[in-house]
């Protein structure tokens, strides 16, 4: 099986020294959808702009549909289409002028053309608004409009940068549908970054989990799941208590491991769940800790994520929100 | 070929959208008109001094801010680019196969017919105000040419500066800082030979100066020295190859940032 997207090696430094790729690299088979997960401030829109010949990194190379990024930026853009984190349509023309323009960048021209635009506002729910300027579209239509521009040449790659951020969750399931049959009807290759992590669950064949601008874990996401043997225990704690005590008290046990305790939140996990809160419960009043919730789930991305980066999903998000402001 | 076509199809984007807000237009004339209208009536007696080459101020004004104005809305150009930018726009068309000299050139090209618009109607507002310009359609036509070659350089400069500071309000700053300085160290509201020495001196290479002395002698003059207007002209088309060329690089500048 031949690779659509091959990365290897990215490092790019931005001026103030901030580091927003440190050794990425990952490759993606011909055909499939390959998810990049990732907090904010991960380095996947980096990663996005490498691989599209926007910006160039300080070090390492990549290759789409097998032409090098960096040598033949003219010919890997051809077989390219971006459809980025902020939206990219112009507000002030319709919508079908802006996939109008589009296809003539590419060279497309005529009967081919208007073809193609109708196709595409049709496929996307567009057809009606075709006519009226973008600026006139709600946020959804917006960005079934952008997707629908990175699709007007017929690209081989599609890049994809977090394309159901800030949609309401409806229109975010519709999104998702449509992606899927993309993929199916098109024979492209999709490149998508996401930070739900449902998201990379329900669409991605496989997916590299990207922390720091590195890749932290890869590949297909029922194998990253299964890496962490047994059920997630969350125990949220009642007042009074200190770290000493709640180790002290389950750290005998045989039925938990990985004891980790954030606040007065207490994460362990067990092979079997269930049977595990018992006597968690047993052992943590007998040390004189009050306990106000008990939840056992099933390994999810998230502590895939917490179990290679040694930070929650959120956390790392929230911690990168209040950097960036 | 790949290039003209690629020009054609931004200058289509600039125009549509200039289309659907004509009253842009209005609105870029309002300064002018009050130049014109009011600093033509207050300034009226001037022309007694001599060197104007007219006894009528306004006939003297309005070419100068004919000239003005295209230099001023060639600075704005860069604005609509910051836009570009911050809507994603532009990132948009760098990952396509466009040719990055186009996406200068269709804003030349849109700055240019927006100049020769904003020129005819400074000039009918002239003429309603009773100047008379003898130049006739030849020298009318020479006066508009000089009008659209001194936006075009400044639309490129303007965006170059957009591309590498990526803010309106550096844009601003540049138009201000720039054009007000070169708009007073030329013949635009005063004759030439009226003027300190040193910005006399400063006018011989400012291209406003250029452009407004070709404009007015061509308008004017019965019988315009074309060989100087000429000269005129190949100066500021000159520095609009340098000018294009120059914004074009600018893309590089860009790139390396993002
Ligand atoms: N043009 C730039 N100039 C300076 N720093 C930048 C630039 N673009 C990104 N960065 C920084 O590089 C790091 C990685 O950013 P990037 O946009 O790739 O993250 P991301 O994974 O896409 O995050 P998000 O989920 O917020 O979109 C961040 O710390 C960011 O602040
Ligand atoms: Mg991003």
């Amino acid at each position: 099986m031949s690779h659509a997207i091959e990365a290897e090696g990215l490092v790019k430094t931005y001026p103030k020294g901030v580091r927003a790729l440190d050794g990425l690299g990952f490759a993606v088979e011909e055909g499939t959808i390959f998810g990049l997960l990732g907090p904010n401030g991960a380095g996947k829109s980096t990663t996005v702009k490498v691989l599209t010949t926007l910006s160039r990194p300080d070090a390492g190379g990549a290759r789409v549909a097998g032409l090098d990024v960096l040598r033949r930026p003219d010919r890997v853009r051809r077989v390219i289409g971006l459809v980025s984190q902020r939206s990219a349509v112009d507000p002030e023309a319709t919508g079908r002028e802006n996939l109008t323009l589009q296809g003539r960048l590419y060279g497309m021209e005529g009967r081919e053309l208007r073809g193609r635009v109708a196709e595409l506002l049709e496929r996307f729910g567009l057809a009606g608004a075709g006519k009226r300027v973008a600026r006139d579209y709600s946020g959804g239509m917006q960005r079934r409009l952008d997707i629908a521009t990175g699709l007007v040449h017929r690209p081989k790659v599609l890049f994809l940068d977090e394309p159901t951020t800030g949609l309401d969750p409806e229109v975010r399931a519709d999104m998702w549908r449509m992606i899927r049959e993309l993929a199916r009807d098109e024979g492209l290759t999709i490149l998508l970054t996401t930070h739900y992590l449902e998201e990379a669950d329900r669409l991605a064949s496989r997916l590299a989990i990207v922390d720091r601008g590195r890749v932290v874990a890869e590949g297909t996401p029922e194998a990253l799941k299964s890496e962490l043997r047994g059920d997630a225990l969350q125990i949220e704690l009642g007042d009074g208590q200190t770290n000493g005590e709640v180790h002290r008290a389950l750290a005998s046990l045989a039925e938990v491991r990985d004891v980790v305790l954030e606040g007065r939140r207490l994460r362990a996990r067990a092979d079997d769940g269930p049977r595990a809160v018992p006597v968690v419960l047993q052992a943590l009043e007998s040390a004189g800790v009050r306990v106000a919730s008990v939840t056992v789930s099933r390994p999810s991305l998230d502590d895939v994520y917490l179990r290679h980066t040694g930070r929650r999903f959120e956390e790392a998000d929230r911690a990168e929100e209040v950097k960036t402001r | 070929m790949t290039s003209l076509k690629h020009t054609w199809y931004m200058t289509l984007r600039h125009l549509r959208a200039l289309a659907r807000q004509p009253w842009y237009i209005a609105f870029t004339l309002v300064q002018p008109m009050i130049y014109l209208l009011l600093f033509g009536s207050l300034f009226q007696k001037i022309t007694g001094l001599g060197h104007f080459g007219t006894a009528d101020y306004i006939a003297y004004l309005t070419p100068g801010i004919v000239v003005m104005t295209a230099m001023f809305s060639g600075g704005w150009s860069g604005m609509g680019m910051v836009f570009d930018l911050d809507r994603g726009v532009m990132d948009r068309f760098l990952v396509s196969p466009v040719r990055r000299g186009s996406l200068i050139n269709g804003r030349v090209a849109q700055g240019a017919i927006v100049a020769a618009i904003q020129a005819l109607i400074i000039l009918v507002v002239g003429l309603v105000r009773g100047a008379r310009f003898d130049g006739g359609p030849l020298g009318v036509l020479a006066l508009i040419a000089s009008a659209v070659l001194l936006a075009a350089p400044f639309i490129a400069l303007s965006n170059a500066t957009a591309l590498m500071v990526r803010k309106e309000e550096s844009v601003i700053g540049a138009v201000n800082f720039i054009l007000l300085p070169l708009t007073f160290t030329s013949s635009v509201f005063m004759a030439k030979d009226l003027m300190p020495g040193w910005m006399q001196t400063v006018a011989r290479f400012n291209p406003a100066n250029w452009a407004v002395e070709a404009a007015r002698d061509a308008a004017l003059q019965a019988h315009p020295d074309w060989g100087s207007i000429g000269t005129h002209l190949g100066l500021l088309a000159a520095f609009t190859v340098v000018a294009v060329a120059l914004a074009t690089r600018a893309f590089r500048a860009y790139q390396r940032s993002v």
